[in-house]
């Protein structure tokens, strides 16, 4: 065991964790926010709506992120209208193209998560909302949504984990994430066995972290569903 | 351009297949053995299965990859010097791919059969056993039939992402569909057409998978009565 070297570049992994972290917290907040009206269109009764959001969860769902992500960051170099176009500085960048990777699988994921607990709604509920002469719009916002996300919460944690662990991937297109760290750690100092380990050490960690914040999220967002007495 | 690497692109896919068969096997047998200890008497394997699925559901497939591959190597070279061995086991990328992606996956499995198994009434467990069966005909007579119906959704969500995980292991150099894919794509400068091919392969096999198992989830499910919906 070398515990040196990893003492040693214990700068390189908190680098490579708030790395991580920044990726999770970037493609699961901006994938979530347009997961919802996406899976507000996946459940309605208008195919014209609901089929080009099946089509992509379809897609991003069924292949790895491995290959959608070198779609995006090697993909794109092919063609030349896109090289010399004015999104290439954006699509030329690891940073981005992960991020957008990242964004667009866990929207997928999180689209059909949602659209679940969408589907799972008590008819009364809405039938009273309209009885009381709420519109289309005010059902939406005041009743389906409020109690959908609610639902969606505790696999919605699961996927957050999910991706937290995809993020490792960044480490393939040249990003120094935790596992980049690590790796740049074994190749300097020839210490595999102690390099991964600490890597996984920590996505350890960041997992129970993020999982007792859902706990707490749960406790706080899904109280009425919560077993009564105890 | 993509006809000339298509066959490649087919033996790449053979061997995905192979791998995430071979994975899955592994994992059914880890899968089997970590319910059999969560849900049985034991405090101390009870104990192990659960810190097993913790750990292992808590790290990414990829770095747990390439700590068999890279961190195995190191640990095997040690422990067959020490046994004075000199015809030294090399771990290859296959090798490895599967060791991983079947311990992994077995993590996963122990969840999904455990929660299997608790959703077979304990009574119908008492009742076996007040009939003289042996703990072993309990199993295999009353638990197991049912809970191949109960695990199949589970089980049908584990392999699709274990055939998606299986592209991890062209990282560690495994010649696999992604892998050639990657060859195709520098060598004709077309990355988009090769990864849009492994990409529509990939999704022609997932579907296939959720069209064949949904088929089977029914058959098993033809003795339950459906709630209306």
């Amino acid at each position: 065991m070398n515990i040196d070297a990893i003492i040693e570049s214990w700068p390189l992994y908190a680098e490579g964790a708030w790395t991580s972290v920044q990726l999770m917290a970037l493609s699961v907040v901006s994938g979530g926010l347009v997961a919802v009206p996406l899976a507000l269109a996946r459940v309605s009764h208008r195919a014209w709506l609901w089929a080009p959001v099946a089509c992509f969860t379809w897609i991003f769902r069924g292949t790895p992120l491995l290959v959608q992500l070198f779609l995006i960051y090697y993909g794109a170099a092919q063609f030349d209208w896109i090289r010399e176009s004015a999104a290439w500085p954006w699509l030329s960048s690891a940073w981005f193209c992960a991020v957008l990777a990242f964004a667009l699988n866990t929207c997928a994921y999180t689209t059909e998560i949602v659209a679940g607990a969408l589907r799972t709604t008590a008819r009364g509920e809405i039938e009273a909302a309209r009885s009381l002469g709420m519109s289309r719009l005010t059902v939406t916002r005041r009743i389906l949504l409020p109690s959908a996300l609610r639902r969606a919460l505790p696999a919605y944690s699961n996927e957050v984990v999910m991706m937290l662990h995809s993020t490792s991937l960044a480490s393939v297109v040249t990003l120094l994430d935790l596992t980049g760290a690590a790796r740049e750690v074994n190749s300097r100092y020839f210490v595999p066995f102690e390099a991964f380990i600490t890597a996984a050490g920590c996505y350890l960690l960041l997992t129970f972290a993020l999982l007792a914040m859902f706990r707490r999220a749960e406790r706080h967002w899904m109280r009425h569903l919560a077993p009564r007495g105890g | 351009m993509l006809q000339a690497y298509l066959p490649s692109l087919l033996e790449g896919l053979r061997l995905t297949l192979w791998l995430a068969f071979l994975a899955l096997a592994l994992a059914m047998v880890f899968g089997l053995a970590g319910a059999a200890a969560k849900s049985g008497r034991s405090p101390a394997l009870r104990r192990a299965a659960t810190v097993y699925t913790t750990v292992i559901r808590g790290v990414p497939d990829l770095v747990l990859m390439l700590l068999v591959f890279y961190g195995g190597q190191t640990v095997v070279n040690a422990v067959s010097a020490r046994w004075g061995c000199d015809a030294c086991i090399d771990i290859d990328a296959f090798t490895a791919g599967v060791l991983t992606l079947g311990f992994i996956f077995g993590a996963y499995l122990t969840e999904t059969f455990r929660g299997a198994i608790l959703a077979i009434p304990s009574g119908q467990a008492e009742a076996a056993r007040a009939f003289g069966m042996t703990a072993w005909q309990v199993m295999h007579r009353i638990v197991v039939p049912q809970m191949v119906r109960l695990a199949l959704p589970g089980f049908t969500n584990n392999w699709l992402v274990l055939l998606k995980s299986t592209a991890l292991v062209s990282v560690i150099g495994l010649n696999d569909m992604m892998n050639r894919a990657s060859q195709a794509a520098g060598a004709t400068r077309e990355p988009f057409t090769f990864y849009l091919a492994a990409g529509a392969l990939y999704l022609a096999i997932t579907s296939v998978s959720v069209v064949v198992l949904r088929r089977v989830e029914r058959r098993y499910a033809l003795g339950v009565a459906k709630a209306a919906q």
